[in-house]
């Protein structure tokens, strides 16, 4: 008896361990955290461009983690990127005006979301919100064609 | 010429016949009528041998191998200063890949070769034939519960052979090498998804379970009854179980970066 006793003992801290490391490795290595998706409230903001935007790519202000992006979507009508903001903490209120821009963590990190509040301190940004004052994450490519493209006008500029 | 073809031949029809077998063997052993308040005082001494002995092995690879990548991914990625992504990098190099593989290779070589020599022995020694003599099925008796504790016990090891090369790969990393904590643990936070990367291999883990224990408990019930026979059987245990981990590995991979 006092055999079997231990047997089970054994196989029961095995299987506690093992839930541990389930809930380590989702908690803490995944970081899905516990209240996400109940807290807080989420709005849209609309791109011209996301870029290298994904999904559960921060949202800050300030610098400070406010929240996470939720969803990245095309609008098929206006063919603008629609991206789903989830800001975490219901105190946030945001005002009405607020601005978002799509930045990069140093030079070869991903990209994040940063919102500047607005001044309106009448209105605030609820649940379903739109911000469309926005600002377009910076292509490299880009930058580096209308820099070829302005250093070849002006040597023409020069030449004629 | 001819001798070749017939030995393909033959080597063809053994194979399918094994198969054949092993497929058998799982079905009559797994398809019973429940019979829980029996079966499993029988399950959870398996449960002991084939996962709780299993355990120091376990976190003992887990430590080094954890640790080793944490220390190669440190000198990789300090030549391009990212020594911040160090946390990615030992996350989704253990979640991914080594944890649920190096697990299954490990499992294999201590609970699947023990399966095949502790069966093939009870068949060697006649047990399994007494039993049946004795009107107890050995198919629920033996096989069943083992098979049962192996497949269980196998996602286990990998969850905690991943959370401890973590805890490795932060020993080197943070404590020893001076890699920034928060930044260690935020960006394997950021590049980790629950679905894709963590459940992918829980999903990977628990196949391999299924595979090895079926092999091992097939190659001991499936033993020529002598000495060399049990060695052979417990040799074939760890070369197909190895050899198929490593094969699906290649497979599910794909099949899973192409669904994901």
């Amino acid at each position: 008896m006092l055999q079997t006793k231990r047997l089970e003992t054994a196989v029961g801290f095995f299987l506690l361990f093992s839930i541990g490391a389930l809930i380590i490795l989702a908690l803490k290595v995944g970081g899905l955290s516990v209240y996400s998706g109940t807290k807080g409230y989420w709005i849209t903001a609309v791109f011209n461009n996301v870029g290298d935007l994904k999904v559960r790519a921060p949202v800050t202000i300030a610098g400070v983690r406010v929240g996470e992006v939720s969803g990245v979507h095309m609008d098929p009508k206006t063919f603008k990127a629609i991206v789903a903001l989830h800001i975490e903490k219901a105190q946030t209120q945001l005002p009405a005006d607020s601005s978002a821009h799509i930045y990069t963590q140093g030079l070869l990190g991903s990209n994040y979301i940063s919102l500047t509040p607005g001044f309106d301190d009448q209105h605030f940004l609820q649940n379903g919100s739109r911000i469309t004052n926005t600002h377009s994450a910076l292509i490299l490519e880009d930058l580096i064609g209308q820099l070829l493209f302005s250093l070849k006008s002006s040597d023409k500029n020069k030449s004629g | 010429m001819l001798k070749l073809v017939n030995d393909i031949g033959e080597f063809g029809v053994e194979f399918l016949r094994g198969l054949g077998r092993a497929g058998l063997l799982l079905f009559h052993a797994l398809v019973r009528k429940p019979n829980v308040r029996k079966s499993f005082p029988l399950l959870i001494e398996q449960l002991y041998a084939v996962g709780f002995l299993s355990l120091l092995i376990i976190i003992a690879s887990a430590l080094f191998i954890g640790m080793v990548v944490g220390l190669q991914g440190f000198n990789t990625l300090n030549k391009f200063g990212a020594t911040a992504q160090l946390g990615q990098l030992v996350a989704l190099s253990v979640v991914r890949e080594l944890g649920p593989v190096v697990t299954a290779l490990l499992f294999a070589g201590r609970a699947g070769s023990a399966l095949t020599a502790e069966i093939g022995l009870m068949k060697t020694t006649e047990q399994l034939v007494s039993m049946e003599m004795m009107g107890v099925d050995p198919l629920w008796r033996v096989i069943a519960p083992r098979f049962w504790a192996g497949f269980i016990a196998m996602p286990l090891l990998a969850m905690i052979f991943s959370v401890i090369a973590i805890f490795g790969g932060y020993l080197v990393g943070v404590v020893w090498l001076g890699v920034d904590a928060g930044a260690f643990w935020n960006n394997m936070q950021v590049a980790i998804d629950f679905r894709t990367d963590i459940l992918n291999g829980i999903i990977k883990s628990i196949i391999f379970g299924f595979v090895i224990t079926w092999i091992a408990v097939f190659q001991g019930y499936d033993t020529v009854p002598t000495a060399p026979g049990i060695s052979q059987a417990t040799t074939r245990t760890v070369v197909y179980a190895s050899l198929a981990v490593l094969g699906l590995d290649f497979v599910l991979t794909a099949l899973m970066l192409v669904l994901a």
